[in-house]
């Protein structure tokens, strides 16, 4: 065992050294390695702890949402809906909810303007407000403030900002102004009894799919959501932005396989001299392979630890700085999160061999082939 | 004579595969850390009912995804183009976007 420790070590000195005779084009390979690898992981490891985090967020959002349609667009809900929906059997609580958005010229951003529900202990008096913690930065407001709004019928309400909401969940409610229901009604001129949607929970976790089909069937022109499609929404959307960013990133992974692939199975005229050189003077040819498996390997291996330690790093510690622009989009509100890491085992194993394995392969095969020729053809080249 | 290649090749393999399971343990202390900021969040959320994440707040259909339906994006006028960088990666249903016959070969005198 001893023996075969210091061959290996013998063969990781020759191979340490060989690479360092061709520094500048190996450290640049490494560079370029780690690069490609610190991107897929940094995507892998944002959209998956982002996907993860928000099934957390929203498990607790309502059962079932039902909207109203007319002509394909979203509708208020008319008073007499409420109760038709509460006679269905297995429908267990059910609220109207009031809510809108509204664009602030100042900030040219748009904010969600809610009415709280009366059994969310939120209530907010007539003529205050309580705004998401992204919005009161923005507009550099503390409770206590004044701040007007013109209404879409082009009266001016001014509000006083009772509470800024927790700063911990500016993922939720960056934009969010709370308010009363008589303040909301006056604001958007809402009708007496209307509604934006209604919640509504079901006594039977197994009937919500049954209560959703008989919603539709008795009021034809509603959309009910469920909770499980909002979560399957979620996933979807970041699941497709993740395969998104993969395409656009597959390009400079081909590229980067172009580069691997030529450096790692075209043999150079140099490389060549040096194996057919070994072989006369009497290595193996098992010995010149193992001596380029583990060229093969320790750069492979030192690209994909590194690259997964920074892009690691660049997701939980710095907040992802690189993807934060193209998260941003237009929205000028953009809330301050610190993701919660979640790292999926089988995601990092499933990197190790995509960016490992065929490195290490491509390494191999060529040398097998220069190894197994006579070392005067292999040195006359 | 100085330290073996293969050496150092080791002791830089050891201080970066600790590094590597070093980020597990971190990820284990920064969900605990965190814990209280996503319980928070998900609190706010099932108190007031919320359903979406306010990370694209800047049109009606990317702030509230799963309220929006799938014509959201397109319901501005007739034959709107999405105009927000959140859903432009996203091309428009083909059937809207397929060429109706060309009328123009069917005029009598040129225009």
């Amino acid at each position: 065992m001893k023996t075969w420790i210091e061959k290996q070590k013998a063969l990781i000195d020759f191979t340490l050294a060989s690479l360092a005779r061709r520094k500048i084009k190996n450290l640049g390979l490494l560079l370029v390695y780690t690069l490609i690898v610190f991107l897929l992981a940094s995507v892998m490891l944002f959209t998956h702890a982002l996907s993860k985090e928000a099934g957390k967020v929203l498990e607790n959002s309502p059962e079932v949402i039902v909207q109203r349609l007319v002509a394909g667009r979203h509708d208020l809900i008319p008073p007499d809906y409420l109760e038709r929906i509460g006679r269905i059997r297995g429908v267990q609580k059910i609220e109207g909810r009031l809510w809108g958005y509204y664009y602030d010229g100042v900030l040219k951003a748009n904010y969600t303007f809610m009415v709280p529900q009366p059994d969310a202990l939120m209530a907010v008096e007539s003529g205050k407000i309580a705004i998401g913690a992204t919005m009161a930065r923005m507009r550099g407001l503390v409770p206590g403030n004044t701040i007007s709004f013109r209404s879409y019928s082009g009266k001016l309400f001014s509000f006083e900002v009772s509470s800024v909401l927790p700063n911990k969940s500016e993922l939720v409610s960056a934009d969010l102004v709370l308010l009363s229901e008589a303040d909301f009604r006056a604001f958007f001129d809402y009708p007496p009894d209307h509604y934006t949607d209604i919640v509504l929970s079901v006594a039977n976790p197994l009937e919500v799919r049954n209560i959703a089909t008989k919603l539709s069937t008795l009021l034809p022109d509603s959309r009910p959501i469920l909770r499980e499609e909002v979560l399957r929404t979620y996933e979807s959307i970041f699941n497709w932005r993740e395969g998104i960013v993969l395409v656009l990133l597959s390009g400079a992974i081909l590229a980067f396989a172009i580069f691997a692939w030529e450096k790692a199975s075209g043999l150079s005229a140099e490389e060549k001299r040096e194996i057919g050189i070994l072989k006369a003077i009497g290595w193996e040819t098992g010995d010149v392979i193992k001596m380029k498996f583990w060229e093969g390997a320790l750069v492979s291996l030192a690209a994909f630890l590194l690259g997964y330690i920074a892009a690691y790093l660049h997701v939980f510690r710095f907040s992802s700085l690189l993807f934060e622009p193209v998260l941003k989009g237009w929205a000028v509100l953009y809330p301050r999160f610190e993701l919660t890491p979640e790292v999926d085992g089988f995601q990092v194993a499933t990197l190790f061999l995509f960016t490992v394995f065929p490195y290490a392969v491509a390494t191999i095969v060529p040398i097998w082939r220069a190894a197994i020729t006579d070392p005067d053809a292999v040195m006359r080249g | 004579m100085g330290v073996r290649l293969s050496h150092r090749a080791i002791a830089f393999f050891a201080i970066v595969l600790a590094l590597f399971c070093s980020t597990f343990v971190d990820a284990a202390y920064l969900r605990a850390a965190r814990a209280a900021a996503l319980a928070e969040s998900g609190a706010l959320a099932a108190r007031l009912g919320l359903t979406d994440l306010s990370l694209f707040t800047e049109a009606r259909y990317t702030r509230h995804p799963t309220q929006a339906d799938l014509h959201s994006a397109f319901q501005d006028h007739p034959f709107a183009f999405e105009h927000f960088p959140s859903g432009s990666l996203m091309p428009p249903p083909r059937m809207l976007t397929k060429e109706y016959e060309n009328l123009d070969r069917k005029t009598e005198s040129p225009d």
